[in-house]
């Protein structure tokens, strides 16, 4: 077939296209994935008892419920950039960084205003050898949601977007999991967390020129 | 005519393209062609058989993804990152099919191209268009390489009218396809 054939052919199919197609894809993925995330942790670990009144008094019930958050949405504007040719993700990571920073700023102060006694507590906690899995398993959903909505849009640097999905994926896993952790101490955060959520932005990474082709 | 002219016209041209205007669209594939055609060019100088193919591919790409396209977007920035995509695709699977073999003889590129057939296209899109299902493509022959209307191929198939749109547009994914598995 001639180049002019396929143009004309190409032209042909001059439907009007939808407007901001990459956040609607996107959003919808997370509509229907979100829920599922939710319904995994209310099925397989349940909410906190008294989680509404820590989320008043105690601060890091709050930090481990908004640092998550924050990387989710840093993760979403990233991954609705990567997904459009030509478009660079800017800015996107400073909100991935800052929250980590943060948890791992927090984590270092209280490491060091404890008693050596009360260090291992700290770090550990009672839950370290099942927190980082669980949040990946809470980030799963939105994980497998983001990479199919990539699919259908057009990603010229996959590692980077596979990796955007997993931070996406990461930060809606971690703020979801948080509803149910009963864990409070900063440096646990500090290192669990941040390990939970490294693992899915590592999966993506890899994933991402695996499957994001096209 | 200036970059800043040449982009102007085809994110014009383009816009109203996404908006439905077939015309439009039109014009703006031919001279996106010719842009992409010279581009690729310069950068598979030692390839000239691949630059129509790769021409033909950037295009059905950047038609089958225009809806990643933001009119706020620079046009050029656009169009270089999927040209740009598909140009290192290539190249890698040279890459790792050139690995496969030694090369025999060192005069054999000599005898490789002609100039004169640079412009047409080495792979034959029409041959890959047989290999996809009748549902696929009837639509894309009759509607466009016969320039029968939607209506008139319903009719002539026996597909329902949406059935006509969804499989050229099926069909068009489906070719892109095709050419990433040729092309690798």
């Amino acid at each position: 077939m001639k180049t002019d054939d396929l143009v004309a052919l190409l032209a042909a199919q001059a439907q009007p296209v939808p407007r901001q197609a990459a956040r609607r894809t996107l959003a919808l993925a997370m509509l229907a994935a979100l829920p599922v995330s939710f319904a995994l942790m209310l099925a397989g670990y349940g909410l906190r008892p008294g989680l509404a009144a820590s989320l008043v008094q105690q601060p890091m019930a709050l930090v481990k419920l908004l640092a998550p958050a924050a990387i989710a949405i840093a993760g979403f504007l990233a991954v609705e950039r990567l997904a459009r040719p030509g478009v660079p993700p800017r800015r996107a990571w400073l909100g991935v960084l800052l929250p980590v920073l943060l948890l791992w700023s927090l984590g270092l102060l209280a490491w060091a205003e404890a008693p050596a006694a009360e260090r291992p507590e700290l770090l550990w906690g009672r839950t370290w050898r099942t927190c980082a899995l669980s949040i990946s398993w809470m980030a799963l959903p939105v994980f497998v949601a983001s990479l199919l909505a990539l699919r259908s849009l057009a990603p010229t640097r996959p590692a980077l977007a596979g990796a955007a999905a997993g931070t996406l994926a990461s930060g809606t896993g971690a703020a979801v999991y948080a509803l149910h952790c009963p864990e409070m101490a900063a440096p646990f955060l500090a290192v669990w967390y941040v390990l939970g959520m490294a693992l899915p932005v590592a999966a993506g990474a890899w994933l991402g020129p695996r499957l994001l082709r096209w | 005519m200036a970059t800043s002219e040449v982009e102007a016209e085809l994110h014009d041209l383009f816009v109203r393209g996404q908006a439905g205007d077939a015309a439009a669209y039109h014009a703006f594939l031919r001279r996106l062609g010719a842009h992409l055609r010279a581009f690729l060019a310069r950068r598979l100088f030692g390839w000239p058989d691949e630059v129509e193919d790769l021409v033909q591919e950037c295009l059905l790409a950047m038609h089958n993804q225009r809806h990643t396209y933001q009119p706020e977007q620079p046009l050029t920035a656009w169009v270089h990152a999927i040209a740009r995509y598909k140009m290192i695709d290539l190249l890698r699977a040279k890459a790792a099919r050139e690995d496969l073999h030694e090369p025999l003889d060192d005069e054999l590129p000599v005898f490789a191209a002609s100039l004169e057939e640079a412009g047409d296209a080495r792979r034959d899109l029409a041959g890959l268009l047989e290999t996809l299902p009748d549902r696929h493509r009837l639509p894309i022959v009759h509607v466009k390489l016969e320039g029968r209307s939607v209506a008139e191929t319903a009719q002539l198939t026996g597909m329902s009218e949406s059935a006509v749109k969804v499989g050229i547009h099926r069909g068009l994914k489906a070719l892109a396809a095709k050419l990433g598995k040729v092309a690798t």
